[in-house]
């Protein structure tokens, strides 16, 4: 029996984290920011059927990029874990924490374990809840890092341009049109072009809502709030 | 041949449902009857009335709030309608601990469908769903520890308020106007029989629903009135096209209050 080609561990992560990266470069971006009431999810996103934001659990979103069937069977394992935990315990007890902490370790696991990473981002964001609790926002990579971010994220083909731009334009407690605005800015920062109702997918966790936080933003609304309604 | 991997994806439609996320992954959370005992105790608590009734804009659902358990009050203040999704709710009578156990059940079913799937159910899949719950739960009911919700809901497709009612083994039976369940519910039918009338608005259904349930109250022993020494009073939810709404317990109050005047005052009730 021929002998399998060696491959140095260090040149194969490389390879995979290239890989990885490559897949996840083709993809549009999404950003998210805290806003006033909440957190705002932002995706540039021509299908209206095909979701890249939705809703995890009351406080939790979700939100990816990359491969899309990929992160949907992260997604829908998300939805499963959060639903059994919160049957089990009470629906206080399921913290987006716990979750990002799963995806963390699964992405670690395929990214080590299997011939192909998955050439995904996610992100879990938690909304505080109203007397001055605390938002909370994890992204996590391809291969299971995982970090918790402030005041904004981004991920996917441009992600650290986005994050230029909004490291120097994010300012604190904006409201919903104005933060809609400037996710929307900075998501063309690298294009030359403007993005309408009809490019995005929105959402908001609005901590002022009863129980489940999470709102779909439909197309009349958006393009009101974008100021571009006729 | 290994085509078994991918073909097992088109067999995952079970994947959008809770109850079957239980039964494979955690069987020992599933609301499962213990099959050592063979007679279940007589005094377990048991949720009495509850009604709902069709109007203009869609149902009413109410329940008075007492748990009996022989002849005992077990709570004089449980809830007996619950939210089931944003347009249907349901109204538990029987034994009260396995009912609000199929309660939470069945809501947390609806929710995941709707997350999963980025859709809900149809009114008549939620109905169905619920069949098949109450089925699961037919060896307990044997021993006595019966669930028979009512379960009612807008139709967005119809445009309707809509209403089911069930057996213990899971039948499911569509009423048109109005239904009740418990030990209170001939009282209370007999009421709503004389009361309902077609194309009610909000204020007349909430009249009917609580003479209705006053009644069951003055002829059922299990069914709590109106308590006016503790404020005690019994819980009305409105189901319409906008969702699912509650109503204020100062209004419930008032027209208990009137209801009750009404009767001092023409020496109604015997």
């Amino acid at each position: 029996m021929p002998l399998p080609y060696y491959v140095s561990p260090e040149q194969m992560m490389k390879d995979k984290a290239e890989y990885a990266r490559k897949g996840i470069a083709r993809g549009r971006s999404i950003v998210t920011l805290e806003f006033r009431d909440g957190i705002l999810l932002v995706a540039e996103n021509p299908s209206t059927l095909l979701h890249k934001i939705s809703e995890i659990y009351d406080r939790i979103a979700f939100a990816g990029v990359g491969k899309y069937n990929e992160f949907e069977n992260l997604r829908i394992a998300g939805i499963r874990h959060a639903d059994v935990k919160g049957y089990s315990y009470s629906r206080g007890d399921v913290t987006a924490k716990a979750l990002a902490n799963a995806y963390s370790q699964a992405l670690g696991n395929i990214f080590t374990q299997d011939i192909k990473p998955f050439e995904v981002e996610v992100l879990v964001a938690e909304v505080g809840d109203a007397n001055g609790g605390r938002n909370e926002i994890y992204h996590i990579l391809y291969d299971g890092t995982i970090e918790d971010e402030r005041n904004y994220a981004a991920m996917g083909g441009q992600a650290d341009e986005i994050r230029r731009f909004l490291k120097d334009h994010f300012r604190e407690a904006l409201a919903l049109d104005e933060s809609l605005q400037l996710g929307v800015r900075s998501l063309t920062v690298t294009q030359n072009k403007t993005l309408t109702e009809r490019d995005l997918e929105v959402a908001v966790l609005d901590r002022t809502k009863e129980r489940r936080k999470f709102r779909r933003i439909p197309p009349e609304a958006l393009s009101q709030l974008l100021g571009t309604a006729r | 041949m290994n085509d078994g991997r991918w073909q097992d994806v088109f067999r995952s439609y079970v994947d959008s449902s809770f109850m079957e996320l239980l039964r494979r992954d955690t069987p020992h959370l599933m609301p499962a009857p213990s099959t050592s005992a063979s007679v279940a105790p007589a005094d377990v608590p048991h949720g009495t009335t509850v009604i709902a009734v069709r109007y203009r804009d869609g149902v009413i659902m109410a329940g008075d709030r007492q748990a009996t358990a022989g002849y005992q009050i077990a709570s004089r203040r449980i809830e007996k309608i619950f939210k089931s999704d944003d347009l249907s709710g349901v109204g538990i009578a029987g034994a009260a601990g396995p009912a609000m156990e199929m309660a939470k059940l069945f809501q947390t079913e609806l929710e995941h469908y709707e997350k999963v799937e980025g859709d809900n159910l149809s009114l008549e899949g939620k109905a169905n769903k619920l069949g098949q719950m109450i089925r699961m739960n037919l060896q307990a009911a044997m021993m006595g520890l019966a669930v028979v919700p009512i379960f009612a809901g807008f139709d967005e497709k119809s445009g309707l308020g809509r209403l089911f009612k069930y057996d213990i083994t899971g039948g499911r039976y569509e009423e048109t106007n109005y239904d009740a369940q418990g030990s209170g519910s001939k009282d209370a039918r007999d009421s709503l029989k004389k009361l309902w009338k077609k194309d009610m608005g909000r204020d007349d259904a909430l009249q009917v629903a609580l003479q209705a349930l006053i009644d069951a109250a003055d002829e059922d022993v299990g069914t709590g009135g109106p308590d006016f020494v503790r404020g005690i009073y019994p819980t009305v939810k409105t189901i319409t096209r906008s969702g699912f709404g509650d109503v204020a317990e100062d209004e419930i109050r008032r027209v208990c209050e009137q209801i009750l005047d009404d009767r001092k005052r023409n020496g109604n009730g015997g």
